[in-house]
């Protein structure tokens, strides 16, 4: 009985972790390096870990949770609450839908993939704030900002295929 | 349940399909309403900021330390490898300021004796609370840092932000334990300046660069590149006097200017209390007319 229970916690976390990652993720995204000019344009690490698990693992990556971290990333990051939520959502739908497409492909066409699927989003977060905003943004930032973050999207997707093959591949 | 394993996401796909994509729908439009209601209602928007914040603060503080120590373990070896150089103008630094710390006990001298004479009433002297910077976040669309100090410590809404290099920026949203600075460059920062040498009044507004402009100036007025900005205390948001940057550019009537303030390096900062309420308190009384300038204005 106490083992099951024990069994039970272990199989929880373990379901939990991709969620708990990404926020782990979020939190690096914001912390101050002291690097100048790099705030501005700092990879989108909650971006690539929702289209890793949403690749993935879907099923421990629910919708709602996706919905989550965009929250939290715009409280933390002080940008219009809602855009990165939307933008997010607008990747998972996108990811999840083409999911068949994702299906045995090498690394370099997941990471083509990722870096279409994050210049929509830069187009998509961009269009929104300039909304928001009613004003013409600068791009080049978010030129720039896209450009890192498809740069270091393999590293943290080595890092997320071996935590999966860890902890995650029972089932 | 289907034989084919080919299909066997579409059969799954399917079988969650409709109640998966509307909760997905539905949460988009959630996104989509709250953007809604951050436009219409900001300051709500800005408390459920401060109690996000607020609760991932201790998080935040632990983590951004070692990342801030080993940040000062690379500063301090490169600055190691400048000494040599950095003492040379050091030294030149220090013989120009004791001429110039001479100047400034003259005039102090000097002042002191002709405020005697107006009977001038000073302003109030400043408490203030020192913070640390525990994310410096943002991205391209927002210029904000969060700090390890709330309305615990005495952070209030509006109060303005220093280092020892200039203004910083101001606190945007404050909870118990955590505060949000808007910084100078942000497309929301409009602060108002003087331009010296010729005590210009005019603007300084952010425009999410790292160099923010300086809007309505006067006609006809003269400033230059070199010219030195400080804050001017009109609209009571912020005192007179605080150095804020100096002008880079004067273009077709486009003024950059440069702030003191080094963003990257900012790790502990200032939080000023001049006992000022100034307009960013108007929001909160309830005249509806003086609440929207109010708000226009501290945006």
């Amino acid at each position: 009985m106490k083992r099951s229970v024990w069994l039970r916690l272990d199989t929880l976390a373990r379901q939990l972790s991709p969620f708990a990652l990404s926020l782990l993720l979020l939190v690096l995204h914001v912390v101050p390096l002291g690097v100048p000019g790099l705030p501005q344009v700092a990879p989108l690490l909650p971006l690539m870990a929702v289209y890793h698990w949403a690749i993935y693992r879907p099923d421990l990556m629910p919708p709602a949770a996706v919905f989550v971290i965009g929250l939290l990333q715009d409280a933390l990051t002080g940008v219009p609450v809602g855009i990165n939520a939307a933008v997010l959502l607008l990747v998972y739908g996108g990811v999840t839908a083409q999911r068949r497409f994702f299906v045995g492909k090498s690394f370099a066409v997941i990471w083509m993939s990722f870096a279409m699927v994050a210049a929509v989003a830069a187009l998509a977060s961009w269009l929104l704030a300039a909304l928001y905003h009613v004003t013409l943004l600068d791009a080049r930032p978010v030129l720039v900002q896209f450009l890192l973050t498809a740069a270091v999207y393999p590293a943290l997707a080595w890092a997320l295929v071996r935590w999966q093959q860890a902890f995650l591949k029972a089932e | 349940m289907s034989e084919r394993p080919r299909s066997d996401h579409r059969v799954i796909a399917s079988s969650r399909g409709l109640a998966h994509r509307f909760v997905y729908v539905g949460l988009v439009l959630t996104a989509f309403a709250l953007m809604l209601l951050g436009k219409a209602d900001a300051l709500l928007m800005e408390r459920f900021r401060a109690q996000v914040t607020d609760s991932l603060a201790p998080v935040l503080d632990v983590v951004s330390r070692p990342v801030a120590s080993a940040g000062r373990l690379i500063e301090s070896a490169r600055e190691l490898a400048a000494l040599h150089e950095e003492n040379e103008r050091l030294r030149r630094d220090r013989a120009r300021l004791l001429q110039w710390q001479d100047v400034a006990r003259r005039l102090e001298a000097e002042n002191k004796a002709l405020k005697a004479q107006l009977k001038f009433v000073p302003p109030p002297a400043a408490g203030f609370v020192s913070a640390r910077v525990v994310a410096d976040t943002g991205g391209a669309f927002a210029h904000s840092l969060l700090i390890n100090a709330g309305t615990g410590d005495g952070v209030r809404k509006g109060q303005a932000v220093v280092t020892g290099d200039g203004l910083v920026g101001r606190i945007a949203g404050v909870a118990s334990r955590s505060a949000r600075i808007l910084l100078i460059t942000d497309l929301n920062s409009r602060i108002p300046v003087l331009v010296e040498p010729s005590r210009i009044r005019a603007i300084l507004a952010g425009d999410n660069s790292d160099r923010p402009r300086i809007i309505h100036t006067p006609p006809g007025a003269m400033i230059s590149p070199g010219d030195r900005v400080v804050t001017s205390g009109h609209g009571g948001a912020f005192p007179a006097g605080l150095a804020v940057g100096h002008v880079t550019s004067v273009a077709e009537g486009v003024v950059v200017v440069e702030p003191f303030v080094e963003r990257s390096r900012l790790e502990y900062v200032r939080v000023v209390d001049f006992g000022l309420t100034g307009i960013l308190q108007v929001p909160s009384t309830p005249v509806p007319a003086a609440a929207a300038t109010g708000s226009e204005a501290g945006q």
